[in-house]
């Protein structure tokens, strides 16, 4: 996908792997890659590539307001998916929705991320007590449903922070989904590095009196990484319908600043008057989302398994 | 096997109090409950008063051995928002989400264990693959948005199932269901199903997966080879062994039906607990959220454990398998 690689010999090299063949070869990755490049390119560019911008007060109409999709019978061309009840362009405001669902996905995955294969690494390689504590704790957040976890945590963020500034309540939501994620990172570093400590490259760095840490970060953590990139995609699209959820709940993102779930919690309204365009579009793009980014993680998987080869 | 019951349930009145810890340090660190029942502009005096007797001056421990011994009674003191005590307020609204999530666990069996079978006995057909398309479709879909499309279809467009509440209920005590009324089965179809969807398709790629397996076997070759019908050999020997499996997972999605019916209750204004909670949450209610918390946990542990006895009792391998290694 990316055409300017730093050295041709990098491109080369890529162009030349087995990954690389088994996404040639594959048209549903093909589809889910173009799908998704589409929707995260159209997110991070919202401001150039929408047609309005609808945070802008001054630009909206009210007498635009309710307009359906543009190949219905009222429809106008100026607005291709209709307008909102405030006259705000749907196409556009799905743009910019999308831009702070993926800003939030990702971010709490990353947060995740680091949290989960911290505490994988230590888990597994130090062992003992630390290993037990932590995985006990892994075992309880376990058993209950990940949106259950990260509604308490955004409640309890919500009592603890009562008058939240918009970026406090976006670090609240970001923990909270976070802290439901971590867990699975956590097992399956854990797992790796079980069977990575033993293994003689580490025994080699012990006896030449490499520092523990070091070795965690510098020799075990890039052999245990492999299934993290794998559950790492497959979380993205996890934490973004856990953000649209929360929000369609009302208790995720701030409204000053609409999500996708956000949206759709809105164009709910005003289904029963007919106006079915407000919520359907930004729940396709929601699904177009978590589904190609879905097929991606599951055509990542089955790539770099060697077994499957 | 008494060894595995007794871990089992040592490992259950852990997860208990770890969750009843986690309910207590909400009421203890967020929010001051002094100030929530005076008021702002209660005096010193009264104030000092009211911490003597809600006993928040005795030792750490203590508190906390007072706080499970009250949880223990379902009592969580008042709602900070309406005021009403919690166990009244959670009582209230436990049937509705109760009926909920048991109609969408007999939709998701009695859909989901036919389809998985057919899916599984005519593998690569069209209609197979048609089904286990809809099954991925049903796993990927937002539980929300599945319920708005119902509604869109079912409520605005076609005008033949309403859309919200739970209609006409028939009360007994402290008990209230819309079983016994058209009305209330009428309101419950919509959210039934939305709730099932998730667990249907879970349940239908099970199976599926379980009969494949199955029907790979000897015994299943014998039974085909002493010229016994196809439904016998289909239904008579393989179902009943991918069946184990299957009362597991829908043992332990029960906790989790209940969980999400937060979501469903929502779309649907269903007066459940899920629907309280969520505007617990909103309204940063801590006793409701504290109280929930419990709650929901005692349910997951209880079904968790009960699962786990019935795997025992079900599968004749394990207790062989547990009492051979125990000699």
């Amino acid at each position: 996908m990316n055409t300017t690689a730093p050295s041709p010999g990098r491109l080369a090299r890529m162009l030349d792997s087995d990954v690389w063949y088994s996404f040639k070869t594959s048209p549903m990755a093909i589809l889910a890659a173009v799908i998704a490049f589409l929707c995260i390119f159209c997110s991070v560019f919202a401001p150039w590539v929408s047609p309005y911008n609808p945070f802008d007060l001054a630009s909206l109409n009210l007498s635009d307001a309710r307009l359906p999709p543009a190949w219905m019978a009222e429809g106008s061309r100026a607005h291709l998916l209709g307008t909102d009840g405030q006259g705000r362009d749907i196409l556009s405001a799905l743009f910019y929705g999308a831009r702070i669902s993926l800003l939030v996905g990702f971010a709490s995955v990353a947060v995740s991320l680091v949290v989960g294969v911290g505490l994988g690494l230590l888990s597994g390689f130090v062992g003992g007590k630390v290993d037990a504590l932590i995985m006990r704790i892994c075992d309880v957040m376990l058993s209950f449903p990940s949106i259950l976890v990260a509604l308490l945590i955004d409640g309890v963020g919500r009592a603890l922070f009562p008058n939240a500034q918009e970026t406090l309540a976006f670090g609240v939501l970001i923990v909270a989904i976070s802290l439901t994620g971590w867990v699975q990172y956590a097992r399956t570093v854990r797992g790796s590095t079980l069977v990575e400590r033993n293994k003689e490259y580490v025994q080699a760095a012990r006896v030449i009196g490499v520092a523990p840490l070091r070795i965690m970060l510098k020799h075990v953590l890039p052999n245990v990484m492999g299934p993290v990139l794998v559950l790492a995609t497959i979380q993205v699209a996890a934490a973004i319908i856990t953000e649209a959820t929360l929000s369609f709940l009302g208790v995720g993102v701030p409204p000053t600043s609409p999500s996708l779930g956000t949206l759709i919690r809105v164009g709910n309204d005003f289904l029963f008057s007919g106006e079915w365009w407000i919520t359907i579009f930004p729940g396709a793009m929601l699904v177009l989302i978590a589904l190609s980014v879905n097929l991606l993680g599951d055509w990542l998987r089955d790539a770099l398994n060697p077994r499957l080869r | 096997m008494f060894a595995f019951i007794l871990r089992r349930l040592g490992q259950a009145v852990a997860v208990m109090l770890t969750v009843a810890f986690i309910a207590f340090m909400l009421f203890q660190y967020v929010g001051d409950p002094v100030t929530s029942m005076l008021g702002q502009d209660a005096t010193q005096e009264q104030r000092d008063d009211l911490r003597r007797d809600l006993g928040l001056d005795q030792p750490f421990p203590l508190q906390f051995a007072r706080f499970v011994g009250n949880a223990a009674q379902g009592e969580f003191g008042l709602s900070l928002r309406q005021g009403r005590k919690v166990s009244v307020l959670i009582a209230e609204r436990f049937p509705a989400t109760l009926e909920l999530a048991l109609a969408a666990a007999v939709i998701a069996l009695t859909v989901g264990i036919p389809l998985g079978v057919y899916a599984a006995l005519r593998r690569g057909g069209f209609g197979s693959q048609l089904v286990m398309t809809l099954s991925l479709l049903g796993v990927s879909l937002p539980t929300f948005l599945i319920g708005i499309l119902l509604i869109l279809f079912f409520s605005v467009t076609l005008k033949w199932l309403p859309s919200f509440g739970r209609g006409d209920v028939v009360t007994f005590g402290n008990w209230s269901t819309g079983l016994l009324t058209v009305d209330g089965w009428k309101h419950l179809i919509l959210p039934a199903i939305t709730l099932s969807v998730f667990q249907l398709a879970l349940i239908m790629r099970l199976v599926r997966a379980e009969m494949l397996e199955v029907l790979r076997t000897d015994y299943i070759k014998f039974a085909r080879a002493r010229g016994l019908q196809n439904s016998s050999v289909y239904f008579g020997h393989a179902l009943k062994n991918t069946l184990v499996p299957v009362i597991t997972i829908t043992g332990l999605q029960l906790g989790s039906l209940i969980a999400f019916a937060i979501i469903t209750e929502t779309v649907f204004q269903w007066p459940g607990m899920g629907f309280l909670f969520i505007q617990a949450v909103q309204f940063a209610d801590i006793p409701v959220m504290a109280a929930y918390l419990c709650l929901i946990a005692l349910i997951f542990v209880v079904v968790n454990l009960s699962v786990d006895l019935l795997y025992f009792a079900v599968d004749p391998r394990l207790r062989i398998e547990k009492s051979a290694a125990g000699h």
